[in-house]
């Protein structure tokens, strides 16, 4: 077997337990005792429970919803002369047409690529957990903190939305109301976040411990 | 090692001694980059005097309309509740909870148990529900987005602007000035508040 360049000495290994409230590292009891924080009272586990299962419920639940959220409109515009619903895609074009190619784009990596991405980023870190990939350890991390960082930048929509909706209502020349596609997209964006908070990042790590090569 | 002395990567569970750092730097885990722990010692009156800072900010931004738009001799203004409550009114109820959680109760939760705790701890006293203050603010970080709001007023604006004339009203330099005091309160480092807590008369 050869030498893992990135083994290291892990806190399971070790026999304590750090606190993701607070920080705190303390000893780890024996096998089917729990242990509970004693700065912060958190209840501390080695590993998040069920985080792929976990994980995964939240996923499966975003990309059914992703597809109402993208095929139903957002946003329905009345004015005198017209009666325009649009979608999340309709409304980034209706915002290049306009001449805003910089604030389109935004709206356009917030609302469609940020999603996709972190739907496309999570579906591949659990099926590398489940199938024990021991390459690119470094990067998958890397991969998920992104993820988790990103992830309330998705939002952005909806408040575009609950602005408009208060500020277009001129009694006979035009009005905005929220469409069905608002509260799909919503859902997408808390289920995903949910979905961030309940995977593990270390089980990548796991996966690697014997393992025989690595980035 | 003794618990006290190790910090823990939260992404790959490696160990690592800790060490002093230099001020304002920050302690990266050597096998997954992460960050490990920050030393931010700034004295608890500085962030005090901040999160009172932000709490005035965010009473401007949410008692002012945060923009004015004209349309032929029309106009209409929103503050951000009179936003959530016409979209509550227009029938969507869900959308409109989602938004008045993540840019309005949430960050008045974090600025409201952050400025307790340290007039608490200035005081030299443990706050009473330590505990579950610091859980709750741990909790809802990720789902107080003052910034978010910020950018989603700026797009708002950019599509209304072409055929209606903006005006610009105190609640948007409220939430403008709250954006930035509410990034740099985010640096704060929680340990420097459970060293101090463990030091105060309960
Ligand atoms: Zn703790
Ligand atoms: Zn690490």
């Amino acid at each position: 077997m050869s030498h893992d360049p990135h083994a290291m000495l892990t806190a399971r290994e070790l026999g304590v337990l750090g606190c993701p409230i607070c920080g705190m590292v303390c000893r780890a009891a024996p096998q089917g005792v729990d242990v509970e924080c004693p700065r912060c009272g958190q209840a501390l586990y080695a590993r998040k429970p069920n985080s792929i299962a976990r994980t995964w419920a939240f996923l499966v639940t975003a990309i059914l919803l992703y597809i109402p959220a993208n095929a139903l409109p957002i946003m329905r515009t009345k004015t005198l002369f017209d009666d325009r619903q649009d979608t999340i895609i309709s409304g980034v074009l209706a915002l290049w047409r306009a001449g805003s190619w910089d604030l389109a784009l935004i709206v356009f990596v917030a609302s469609v690529v940020v999603p996709l991405a972190k739907i496309a980023v999570l579906v591949v870190l659990l099926l590398s957990v489940q199938l024990g990939w021991v390459t690119g350890r470094r990067r998958r991390t890397r991969l998920f903190r992104l993820v988790e960082w990103v992830g309330q930048w998705s939002m952005l929509d909806i408040f575009v939305v609950v602005l408009m909706v208060a500020l277009v209502q001129f009694s006979t020349l035009a009005r905005i109301d929220p469409g069905p596609g608002a509260a799909a997209f919503g859902a997408v964006v808390v289920l995903t976040m949910f979905a961030a908070q309940a995977f593990d990042a270390r089980l990548i790590w796991d996966a690697a411990e014997g393992s025989l090569h690595d980035d | 090692m003794k618990p006290s002395s190790i910090a823990v990567c939260e992404h790959c569970d490696a160990v690592h001694r800790r060490v002093h750092l230099a001020p304002r730097a920050r302690a990266h885990c050597i096998r997954c980059g992460t960050v490990l722990y920050t030393e931010r010692r700034r004295h608890l009156d500085g962030w005090l005097a901040l999160t009172i800072a932000s709490a005035i900010a965010y009473l401007v931004a949410n008692l002012n309309p945060i923009v004015e738009i004209q349309l032929r001799g029309e106009s209409t203004q929103a503050s951000l509740f009179q936003a959530l409550s016409a979209t509550w009114y227009s029938g969507a109820e869900p959308v409109a909870a989602l938004a008045a959680l993540c840019a309005f109760v949430f960050p008045l939760v974090r600025i409201g148990l952050e400025t307790v705790v340290l007039a608490y701890l200035q005081l030299g006293r443990r706050p009473p529900a330590l505990r579950a203050a610091m859980h709750t603010l741990v909790h809802i970080r990720p789902w107080s987005m003052v910034e978010v709001f910020m950018l989603g007023v700026v797009v708002a604006l950019v599509k209304l602007g072409g055929e209606t004339t903006v005006i610009p009203g105190p609640g948007l330099a409220g939430f403008a000035v709250l954006t930035v005091l509410l990034t740099i309160l985010a640096s704060f480092d929680p340990d420097t508040l459970w060293e101090n807590a463990e030091r105060a008369t309960p």
